[in-house]
């Protein structure tokens, strides 16, 4: 008998409360590299409509968490992942966006924000079945043993969303509302409200992808 | 860019912590209770960022020389180097690794951190690099000190630094810790022993490396992380109802 050689993954490890002098030195109060990563994705010229993604994260007694690592990974505004896997070639490519960033929650306020532009949908699994427009999240903090996987529905694709493949798996029907973000237009522009809740009532959906 | 054609492997969460672990206090209220969806992988799991070389200063993975104002940081001289490999044994080439840690007294350059240790002025105590084609990483820095934390009374982390990895999809991202053999505080840790099985525990404590260390300069250790895999997919299902 042949002996099956896989290695195992390497173990995950909370993020501590000092996540942020890795992966967001500004927060933690210094900074040091050049260019440093952060939560705006577009650039002025990028194209597709113009969003703010805002929010909390809701511990188990609904308290927000002040020191949580988020990032999002997101298609274009034509639906496509700036990535070499994504075979959509019908679809154009966006220079200068990649399509990622990342940020925490505010110390003061538990508030987190994304700069963007709404994505497009994506074609689904194995090329089946259309996506609904959407943004992956992942979260890591202090008290998080393995990082976090969810995902942002936008309100205004109610039709889309109806079609949707990942969202339409999930049941009780009613959970599904924990991923769909509500949209404001405010003064300064279309913001998306998604609060994420880790734990407890209505608590957000989160994939073991 | 090693691109996965195919779908990750499914995750085996025997081998990580489980979301609630009452042992490290704060993860009970921070743990979802209901279980976790599972999802078929489709372009949003397998696709994720990309990093350039050129998004990186020269300096980024020099944790000796990239915050030294007026010196270089006090404390044991230290390389950590490794690969980053897949499940399937391949090297995971171009992929971003970023690292964080204490200075030598055990003290975080960060504003929450109260610990009574001193700030090293010319220690910010972060890097970040890309890998080489065949997974390879390195870095310097000093070996980081042991630190309080309020889990117990008298509780003590085991020096350590943390790592995050970005993998070539999205679903490969991991953040974790490295430790040090022969550390006496790693058995008593609460955080390493949020992780079940005690053979998985050991793959994040680094071995001493002497062979990679640098004689008359610094000590070395060696620390190899492994990613999620790709699926073999030898025979489709036809896509049909669903
Ligand atoms: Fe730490």
């Amino acid at each position: 008998m042949t002996k099956l050689e896989y290695l195992p993954e390497t173990p995950s490890q909370t993020a501590g409360p000092y996540v942020h002098i890795g992966l967001i030195p500004h927060q933690a109060g210094f900074d040091i590299f050049e260019k440093p990563f952060g939560n705006i994705l577009a650039e002025r010229n990028t194209k597709g409509e113009r969003i703010r993604i805002e929010g909390r994260v809701l511990d188990g007694l609904g308290s927000p968490c002040k020191d949580i690592l988020l990032e999002i990974w997101q298609a274009n505004a034509a639906g496509r992942y700036n990535h070499p896997a994504d075979g959509q070639t019908d679809k154009p490519l966006e220079p200068g966006f990649r399509g990622w960033g990342r940020t925490g929650t505010e110390f003061d306020t538990g508030l987190y924000r994304f700069d963007t532009v709404k994505p497009g949908p994506v074609i689904g699994r194995r090329g089946y079945k259309t996506m609904a427009p959407h943004v992956n999240v992942w979260l890591a903090a202090r008290g998080i043993n393995i990082g976090l996987a969810t995902r942002m529905y936008f309100d205004d694709e109610a039709a889309l969303n109806e079609e949707d493949p990942v969202l339409r798996m999930i049941e009780p029907a009613v959970r599904r509302q924990t991923l769909i973000a509500r949209r404001e237009n405010r003064d300064d522009g279309v913001v998306y409200v998604f609060d994420i809740r880790l734990q407890g009532e209505n608590e957000t959906v989160f994939f073991d992808v | 860019m090693s691109v996965p054609q195919s779908e990750f492997i499914q995750r085996d969460r025997g081998q990580h912590p489980p979301g609630f672990s009452p042992g490290y206090k704060t993860s009970t209220l921070r743990s979802p209770r209901l279980a976790l969806w599972s999802l078929q992988n489709s372009l949003s799991e397998f696709t994720g960022p990309v990093f350039g070389r050129e998004e990186l200063g020269p300096l980024d993975h020099d944790l000796l020389l990239n915050y030294a104002k007026t010196g270089e940081p006090i404390g044991e001289r230290t390389v950590v180097h490794g690969r980053v490999l897949d499940e399937n044994g391949r090297g995971v080439p171009n992929t971003l690794v970023e690292v964080w840690q204490a200075n030598a007294g055990g003290r975080y350059r960060h504003k929450n951190d109260t610990y009574l240790a001193p700030i090293d002025p010319n220690f910010g105590g972060c890097g970040r690099m890309i890998t080489d084609e065949t997974g390879a990483y390195a870095f310097r820095t000093v070996k980081p000190g042991a630190y309080p934390f309020r889990n117990h009374v008298n509780s003590w982390r085991p020096a350590h630094i943390h790592f995050s990895l970005s993998g070539s999809g999205f679903a490969q991202r991991l953040i974790t810790q490295m430790y040090f053999e022969g550390d006496p505080l790693i058995p008593m840790d609460s955080i390493i022993n949020t992780i079940p099985d005690p053979a998985a525990r050991q793959r994040l404590v680094a071995p001493l490396d002497l062979n990679a260390a640098v004689p008359l300069d610094s000590l070395a250790y060696r620390f190899d992380i492994v990613l999620r895999g790709t699926r073999s997919t030898l025979f489709e299902n036809k896509l049909q109802g669903n």
